[in-house]
């Protein structure tokens, strides 16, 4: 297209921007009026026309028309006026619903063309578009296209590459069909090439379905070991420099790892293959050319990751972790980067890693020495995998050394990694020595004229804690510690404000020789008659705490705080945040090893009844802003108040919840099927689904008492993720011995009159029914007291409300109107019909309470989604009360059969 | 699966965009924008792998040009360096002796080059061979060099 030729080169003669901007106005002006114009342009000049606008899209400018000439291309019988008609369609994809018409059209009509060269284009263009839309139209079509018999070889390729990308888009409107068997066994064609395209499909469907494609696997590994064992000439032009079908090994491998390592039959096999690859990689090499040795090393690294995956072989997993220590000193600095975040994923291998721990010296070094940050980063990361008791001071050791020049960009992760490593692996805590270092550190940095709030903050409460044990020091005395924090006093805003003015009322008590300084400053008018409410109470009530209490209560008023709950570390989910969910398996490891040995001192301890009260694990961490649910006062002998009156320090297990299966639940059905001697059945096992009923709409209460024991619960829920606090008080005045709550263990002898607290952290993996048991089990008198109690996870406990138009509830109700969908039920009333009551159970329930948007004023609406850890469901409900005949009929519509059924039932036991 | 394709020069001017996921034009820009400065800040002796996001940039310079592409996590980066390769290898077997030059005045090839070899983000065709032919056989359908030299240049 000489035209073409011509405005890309004055384009590019262009010696400024306006003046390139000029140029493309000029055409687009010419462009515009040729189109305009009355004269038919015949297709050459369209095709042209067409392709200066798709070069002006390219250069970076917006183009606004040409979509209908574009569109007309299409239906040219001329290839390479078409060509340029999908091109254009393809780059520039429009959603004007009157032209995806036109061009469905005409896809639709190169489709059934027959002529391979056209249905190649077609199909090129939907899987470049990939829209909804596109799916809609062709999804059922592809597949037929793909698995006739009389399809070509290249047509076949792209019709399956086509499916992929409409697949990935839009799942629901690919259904898996009969074509699915005949699409496996495109893995035994006889067409390398489309070997390799059916086997990417492949391996995106089965990782959904894996079950459908199950006998991929043994296909699969048969045409990997024909490839591995051909020889370097055999396969012709899929040989690429002297490597054998390197891509469609490399997706073989792929497929393979969507499975778990087939029958024995296979498996030998495929050990065979494997086992060749490792031989190959010692093999001298058959060129000097890059090309050869990446192809090689591509499938080798491909076979490596398949035997990671798998985990089984302990003889292949050395000989992988041999191999990939040979590149961690190879000269090429792809390898050594491939090895090194290879080498990540061995270290985990129960089988690999001691082997890898015997490459320490080396990763080290390269993270000393290595000229790139992306390698220094895998370096720090294998650092991590590799850490283990053995190692870990060597490894904090040299990370600390390194963060000193490490970049910028990966000094945070570093930062991460060290205070997780030092936190699992320490094995004691100097823990004045730390509190001490901490508050001469903090005190330091407070002395840069200018600080970040957060210091302010931080300093505030670290001084306000442990400020007495550096005020021996006269240049940190007491007195210096207030002016320095009070000179940041008026720059910081209201809640750092209020943060440090408790910070003064404990000087008062940590410093009584500053007692009048402070009162004056909390006596100021600034302070007393501040606008800010909190600040203003803050005052108030410091300066009364400072001039009426006690030495000794202003001493157990203002107590040190108590070792923090612990809860999933932050600094976890920080590096789980930036690291994606592979860093998950570290999170549960640490967790594990961290209960059992991590956590001496933060055992949870019964407490007695008359100690004071401390904050509850509950109230923000720095244990200011809110006010701790505590009561001070000696705990009356009502059994209610057991609940309030003590807290102990608590512990957590993760207790993901699945449907049915309880073994997930700690190890609650362990427990409950072992035999357990219960020489006084009385009270043994609690149905408890009574009990189960009062909490769905509401989070706290009482879950269990008799004579001898009352559970009390306090939980909160949001999304798919809640924490339950579960306290356990022994009325009597007995202790309790061998005290074993099955979700897992708390100091087993429980004072009589004391309480034992502990949380649960619960995750939601998927839509339930059955709630978890808590079995619990203990000697009182010396008799062996067995319980059972089901704790109040529902599955609205993960409703999030969602509000929403009337219009909005009704056309989502309408697509929900399968009958699979909605689950109805009719009942009486078992409860007045209170209006405001039903409003109030709804939103306990957990859904959206949507006003105004039944016609009817009499009945309840409501919306919510349910977060579960794999889907998110859209839930709408409608409550239709009659009074007359005292009955409700109470309607949910949800996505999943089992979701609306369990909704319902526990909702219509509500009213 | 390839999330992108970007040709660029050594003067960070884009030569070729192709894109496998479906993101808007704005957003495109401003990828295009971070990419190219990323890669244009290394040197030879670095690695040819990039962290960015949670995707890998797996790149490659030929001449004038750089070759990004975008893999996922789990994809195999020395075979993303091969696709480079072999791309490469196709253009400069129907030009012949490719230069940055062919690709700026036939971008329409060099993109129906590409849709042969990749589809939706996955290798359709590995061999030369085949590939090549589909587009010599689309070739003979357009114009020859005297009918060329007729067209007008406007």
């Amino acid at each position: 297209m000489r035209g073409l030729a011509v405005f890309i080169s004055d384009i590019r003669n262009c010696k400024s921007k306006e003046a390139e901007i000029k140029r493309i106005n000029k055409e687009l002006a010419n462009i515009r009026s040729k189109f305009k114009g009355d004269k038919a342009l015949d297709g050459y000049s369209k095709k042209k026309y067409v392709c200066k606008l798709l070069f002006i899209f390219l250069l970076g400018h917006d183009i606004d028309f040409g979509h209908m000439e574009a569109v007309n291309l299409l239906s040219s019988n001329r290839y390479t006026e078409k060509q340029i008609g999908y091109l254009f369609i393809s780059v520039l994809v429009n959603s004007n619903s009157e032209l995806i018409r036109l061009i469905n059209n005409a896809i639709k009509n190169d489709l059934a063309s027959r002529n391979p060269i056209f249905m190649g284009l077609a199909l090129h263009c939907i899987a470049n578009v990939g829209s909804r839309e596109m799916a809609e139209a062709f999804a059922g079509e592809i597949p037929k296209i793909l698995v006739a018999g009389d399809t070509m070889d290249s047509v076949k390729q792209s019709a399956a590459l086509c499916l992929l990308r409409l697949y990935r888009t839009s799942p629901d409107l690919v259904p898996m069909g009969d074509w699915t068997s005949r699409v496996v066994h495109l893995l035994n064609d006889q067409h390398l090439g489309v070997v390799t395209a059916a086997t990417s499909l492949i391996t995106t469907l089965a990782q959904k379905n894996p079950e459908e494609f199950k006998t991929s696997v043994s296909l699969a590994v048969s045409r990997l070991s024909r490839i591995v064992t051909s020889a370097s000439t055999d396969l012709q032009d899929y040989t690429y420099y002297f490597v054998p079908a390197p891509w469609l090994s490399v997706k073989l491998l792929r497929l393979l790892q969507c499975y778990p390592p087939p029958d024995p039959a296979v498996r030998g096999r495929l050990t065979e293959c494997l086992e060749t690859i490792l031989n190959k990689a010692q093999e001298p090499p058959k060129s000097k050319k890059v090309q050869h040795s990446n192809a090689k090393n591509a499938v080798l690294f491909e076979a490596i990751s398949l035997i990671i995956h798998h985990d089984s072989e302990p003889n292949l997993l050395v000989r992988a972790c041999n191999q990939l220590g040979q590149f961690l000193q190879h000269r090429e600095t792809n390898l050594r980067y491939l090895a090194l975040e290879s080498m990540c994923t061995l270290a985990s291998s129960e089988f690999s890693h001691e082997a890898v721990k015997t490459h320490i010296e080396t990763v080290i070094n390269a993270l000393k020495t290595e000229r790139d940050v992306s390698v220094r980063q895998r370096a720090v990361d294998l650092l991590y995998a590799m850490c283990d008791r053995s190692n870990a001071q060597q490894i904090v050791a040299e990370m600390l050394n390194y963060l000193e020049t490490a970049d910028y960009s990966i000094r945070e992760e570093i930062v991460l990694k060290v205070a997780i490593l030092a936190e699992k692996y320490a094995v004691d805590y100097t823990w004045d020595d730390v509190q001490g270092y901490a508050a001469k550190t903090v005190f330091e940095a407070l002395q840069a004229p200018a600080c970040h709030e957060n210091l302010v903050k931080v300093g505030g409460y670290i001084l306000g804690e442990f400020g007495n044990l550096i005020a021996g020091d006269p240049r940190s005395s007491p007195l210096i510690q207030f002016n320095l924090l009070h000179s940041k006093f008026h720059l910081c805003s209201v809640p750092t404000r209020a943060l440090l003015l408790s910070t003064y009322i404990k000087f008062v008590n940590l410093f009584p020789e500053i007692k009048t300084t402070i009162q004056d400053v909390l006596r100021s008018d600034s302070q007393l008659k501040n606008a800010d409410v909190e600040l203003q109470q803050r005052a108030v009530e410091y300066l009364r705490l400072s001039t009426i209490a006690s030495t000794d209560i202003l001493a157990t008023v203002l107590e040190e705080m108590p070792p923090f709950p612990e809860r999933e570390s932050s600094i976890l989910a920080k590096l789980k945040k930036k690291k994606g969910p592979s860093t998950v398996t570290d999170l549960e490891e640490i967790k594990k090893e961290r209960s059992s040995d991590m956590n001496g001192s933060a055992e949870p301890t019964p407490v007695n009844a008359s100690n004071v009260s401390t904050p509850s694990p509950s109230a923000d961490l720095l244990g200011l802003g809110a006010v701790p649910l505590t009561n001070s006062a000696p705990a009356p002998s009502s059994s209610g108040s057991l609940l309030v009156d003590v807290f102990s320090d608590s512990s957590s297990v993760a207790a993901p919840l699945a449907p049915g299966s309880e073994d997930n639940f700690a190890s609650s059905s362990d427990l409950a099927s072992s035999e357990v001697v219960s020489e006084e059945p009385a009270d043994a096992v609690h149905d408890a689904d009574e009990l189960i009923h009062k909490f769905i709409c509401k989070n706290n209460g009482v879950l269990f008492e008799n004579q001898l024991l009352q559970i009390g619960l306090k939980s909160e829920f949001r999304q798919n993720l809640g924490r339950m606090f579960i306290f356990y008080g022994n009325k009597t005045s007995t202790q309790f011995l061998n005290f074993t709550p099955t979700t897992k263990p708390v100091d087993p002898i429980v004072d009589g009159g004391a309480q034992v607290q502990q949380v649960v952290n619960i995750e939601c993996i998927s839509d339930f029914m059955d709630a978890p048991i808590l079995n619990i089990q203990f000697r009182y008198g010396g008799t062996l007291q067995n319980l059972s109690v089901k704790l109040p996870i529902t599955l609205n406990k993960f409703f999030q409300p969602t509000e929403m138009s009337s219009q909005d509830f009704f056309q989502r109700w309408k697509q929900l109107s399968s009958p699979k969908q909605e689950v109805q039920n009719i009942f009486k009333a078992k409860h007045p019909m209170d209006t405001e009551i039903t409003k109030a159970k709804i939103i306990g329930f957990g859904s959206a309470l949507l006003e105004e948007v039944d016609p009817n004023p009499a009945n309840f609406v409501g919306a919510g989604i349910i977060h579960t850890k794999t889907i998110q469901i859209g839930c709408l409900l409608r409550l239709e009360p009659n009074l007359q005949a005292q009955m409700y009929r109470l309607t949910l519509r949800t996505s999943k059969e089992a979701v609306s059924q369990r909704l319902c039932e526990l909702l219509s036991e509500q009213f | 699966m390839i999330h992108f394709i970007l040709l660029f020069s050594r003067q960070g001017k884009l030569r070729l965009q192709k894109w496998y996921a479906t993101l808007p034009d704005k957003e495109k820009k401003k990828i295009i924008r971070e990419i190219v400065q990323i890669i244009l800040a290394r040197n030879q002796k670095m690695s040819s792998f990039v962290d960015w996001k949670d995707l890998k940039l797996v790149y490659k310079r030929y001449a004038s040009l750089y070759f990004c592409c975008a893999i996922e996590d789990r994809d195999n980066e020395l075979l993303a360096l091969e696709v480079v390769h072999r791309y490469v290898e196709l253009l400069d077997r129907y030009f012949g002796n490719v230069c940055e030059l062919d690709i700026i005045f036939n971008f329409e090839k060099a993109y129906f080059i590409l849709d042969e070899f990749i589809l939706g983000g996955e290798i359709q065709e590995t061999s030369k061979k085949s590939a090549v032919k589909a587009i010599e056989d689309s070739d003979m359908l357009q114009e020859t060099m005297e009918e060329y030299m007729n067209k007008p240049a406007f």
